[in-house]
């Protein structure tokens, strides 16, 4: 157990004019830790990830980051620049669209190289040699590589975001709704896919979704919230077989089993 | 009653020069930085290069010589009415040799005499912006000019390296200035990218339509974009030029006759005759003379 | 002899919120150790509340009140009050569980499955996989199966990719939940002959066997969870 957390958030809310989007929430994130934030839609979840990953600047409550060099830096005073830098560096975003995360009109290959080449790798064969792998990673032929995601289905679109994302080995991983659009066989396959990279790699995610199967089968820990509060939050099998809050209690009768 | 005196000196009103020189002075202090401005209707229309004109009206004085040239050429209808227009409205003197020009106005080529100190080379630019292939939206290029986020021009040329096998941009192949801003030299061919980097003159881009203004000052590195595996290449011609027989120099297809003829030729009128005029001769016109012997 | 399990006053019930908020107490001040090298069997009726407290211990119900003490890395860490964080270091490091059932992820091979908490513990992948096969094999599972996800597999068969899963690693306290309850004669001694070496290697064991046989073979001791049932406190 290392025994620094990689991210510290104390009372982060976000306000929409009068209306919550999230209220002062406060949690750390440890390294190899992954986060699943639950909840019916309209409860905030999506506004606090957007929080956290600085797509979205809250009202008040900061966040504070551990940069690979060992110093936190409080994610909302940092500089754009290094900001965005982080971004296509040290973390990945996994959207629920996968065209909102890939470029729709460049190849397979070059969406997965696209981070390689934004930190300086200027070797097109290395570039290519990794995309070949990580397509390889996230089970899409290499005979695909040259193709455009246009031409992919939901499930490969959305395993190549994920080669995207994961491509600059980051440390901290969000996601949003990973499996939303998908059918029930394709989601099976993505998360166990996600589950072995992120067990592999080590990484740290926070995974936004509304299926608890998901927050069962990927997250050590979980957080639900409802009208833009944290209202339970707890080891993710406790919270599931054990759900002390009258919502939670309510979210986890209303599906069959997870 | 003159010409002239129905004009303002180079067309353009005082007010208006003062604020492009302002706009040039900046991008020269900012080299490959796009510098915006408020581009001015000009009497011709947008594509016949009003960003070069406005910028060649608001640096030129009644001292200067002129050179006009459109695709390496002096004599195209472009390059003829440009030329004719600053004679009109600024009654300059004209060139056709690059060494005699103090500014030459160029739309798609850059002479092949090296250019000196004191000179300027004006371009004119259809498309300033290199990133917009890729990222049309304008609010988010500029960010990612702001933060050198320019990792997108390479999967640009990856992706032509992917699909041909090489990079097979030939012309408008950007560039980074100074280490610091990636710019478009406008559809120049790549050929001449090299004549670019560190050069005497000064290199003034204008975009009419686009409202930019950009420039390369003397001595500044400009370096083509490619990758270690696959370096940036200028194109090579088999054979020299079959008028002067110049070698090292950027040809055009010229075809002859509806059998298939053709031959290559400088595309730097001026330079091809200065080197006929001293005495080079290319395949072609020794056919010709031993003909006529 | 070493104690690594200390349960002292420990309280549960439910709320049930979705039924106009009853609450069901389910034990009251349980209290008990287990040591080192020890096999405790928690004994009583069904529904008396022998599983909600393995669940307790191993951090998956929450108590409302009361103290789990285990030893974990030369410390004692208290699972009542523990945070996630720290209950799955122990869950990694220190506290085992078989469960009555396997919870299958799709498209993991049993082989995989059991060797995933050596791999967790950071063991190469070869030699997890090794020690997964040995169990395998001694718990009869046949060989063509090992290449698969269980989640096809018979009842029996889950069971005993469940108890490889749960022997595999050396943990020092193994809670286990009827890990016998579907399986056949062989396999249920080769279970007990796995429990004994576990006791021989001074392994803290609780456990749940309805089967009278196992039960004999394997407990030092029995706690009747009665004892700790809030209706005989009411009576
Ligand atoms: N997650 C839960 N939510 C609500 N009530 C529960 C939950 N888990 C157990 N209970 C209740 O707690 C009581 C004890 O159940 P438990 O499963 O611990 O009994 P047990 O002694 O293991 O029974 P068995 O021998 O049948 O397995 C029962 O009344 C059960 O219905
Ligand atoms: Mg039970
Ligand atoms: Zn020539």
């Amino acid at each position: 157990m290392t025994d620094t957390p990689l991210l510290k958030v104390s009372g982060v809310s976000k306000f929409y004019g009068s209306r919550i989007g999230c209220k002062d929430v406060s949690f750390e994130l440890w390294p190899g830790e992954v986060l699943a934030i639950v909840g019916e839609s309209g409860s905030g979840k999506t506004t606090l990830l957007n929080c956290l990953s600085t797509r979205l600047m809250p009202t008040t409550g900061s966040v504070e980051y551990r940069m690979r060099d060992g110093n936190f830096r409080d994610l909302y005073h940092m500089s754009e620049a290094e900001r965005r830098f982080l971004m296509r560096t040290d973390w990945g975003f996994v959207h629920q669209n996968p065209a909102d995360g890939l470029r729709m009109t460049v190849s397979a290959g070059a969406n997965v190289g696209e981070r390689l080449m934004a930190v300086g790798d200027r070797h097109y064969g290395n570039i290519r040699a990794t995309a070949n792998d990580w397509l390889t990673r996230v089970e899409i032929g290499t005979d695909r590589i040259d193709d455009q995601p246009r031409a992919f289905s939901g499930g490969m679109r959305q395993r190549l975001q994920i080669a995207r994302n994961l491509v600059t080995s980051p440390r901290l991983v969000f996601m949003d709704e990973p499996t939303g659009g998908l059918d029930v066989s394709v989601q099976a396959r993505l998360l166990d896919l996600v589950r072995g990279l992120v067990n592999d790699l080590g990484l740290s995610a926070i995974v936004v979704t509304h299926d608890l199967a998901v927050a069962r089968l990927l997250s050590h820990r979980m957080m639900v919230m409802k009208d833009g509060h944290v209202i339970e939050h707890g080891l993710t099998d406790r919270v599931l077989d054990d759900p002390r809050e009258p919502y939670t209690q309510l979210l986890v009768s209303s599906i069959l089993q997870v | 009653m003159t010409d002239l005196a129905t004009y303002n000196f180079a067309y353009l009103d005082e007010q208006t020069k003062r604020m492009i020189r302002r706009a040039i002075l900046k991008a020269i202090a900012i080299p490959g930085y796009q510098v915006p401005f408020a581009s001015r209707e000009m009497p011709m229309p947008y594509g016949w290069g009003t960003g070069g004109v406005q910028v060649t009206a608001s640096i030129i004085g009644p001292e200067d010589v002129l050179k006009v040239i459109d695709q390496g050429a002096d004599d195209t209808t472009n390059a003829v009415s440009i030329r004719a227009f600053f004679q009109k409205v600024a009654n300059v003197a004209v060139t056709t040799h690059t060494k005699d020009a103090t500014i030459i106005q160029t739309r798609h080529r850059i002479p092949e005499q090296k250019l000196t100190e004191g000179q300027v080379l004006v371009y004119q630019v259809p498309i300033p912006e290199p990133l917009r292939f890729l990222e049309p939206r304008e609010t988010e290029t500029r960010k990612m000019h702001a933060l050198e986020e320019y990792g997108l021009m390479h999967v640009k040329l990856y992706e032509d390296i992917a699909h041909n096998g090489r990079i097979s941009k030939t012309y408008a192949y950007p560039v980074k200035v100074a280490g610091r801003y990636v710019m478009d030299p406008s559809p120049t061919p790549k050929f001449d990218n090299p004549k670019m980097h560190m050069s005497e003159a000064l290199q003034l881009f204008g975009a009419g339509r686009e409202k930019r203004i950009y420039a390369v000052p003397p001595y500044t590195e400009v370096v083509s974009l490619d990758f270690e595996d696959y370096p940036f290449e200028i194109q090579k011609f088999e054979q020299p030029c079959a008028l002067c027989g110049a070698q090292g120099v950027y040809l055009d297809e010229v075809v002859l006759d509806d059998k298939g003829g053709r031959m290559f030729v400088c595309s730097d009128t001026d330079h091809c005759e200065d080197r006929r005029e001293h005495g080079h001769a290319g395949e072609l016109l020794a056919q010709n003379k031993e003909a006529a012997e | 002899m070493a104690t690594p399990l200390v349960v002292s006053e420990v309280f549960k019930s439910f709320t049930m919120h979705l039924r106009d908020g009853i609450k069901l107490p389910v034990v009251n001040d349980v209290s008990f150790s287990v040591a080192s090298g020890e096999c405790v069997v928690l004994g009583g009726p069904s529904g008396i509340g022998k599983s909600s407290i393995l669940k307790m211990l191993y951090g998956n119900y929450a108590v409302d009140a009361g103290q789990i003490l285990v030893s974990h890395k030369d410390r004692l860490v208290d699972i009542a009050s523990a945070d996630p964080r720290t209950i799955i270091d122990v869950r990694r490091h220190t506290l085992g569980y078989v469960s009555q059932f396997l919870r299958t992820v799709p498209r993991v091979a049993a082989l995989d499955v059991v060797a995933e908490p050596l791999v967790a513990r950071g063991i190469q992948a070869p030699e997890a996989k090794e020690k997964a096969s040995d169990l395998l094999a001694r718990l009869n599972l046949p060989r063509e199966l090992w290449s698969l996800p269980p989640a096809t597999f018979s009842g029996g068969e889950q069971q005993r990719v469940n108890i490889a899963r749960g022997f595999i690693t050396s943990h020092s306290i193994l809670l286990l939940d009827e890990p016998t309850a579907s399986l056949d004669a062989v396999n249920r001694r080769v279970v007990v002959d796995m429990i004994a070496e576990k006791k021989r290697e001074g392994v803290a064991l609780l456990g749940i066997f309805h089967d009278e046989e196992v039960r004999e073979a394997v407990a030092d001791r029995i706690l009747d969870v009665t004892r700790f049932s809030p209706r005989k406190a009411a009576a």
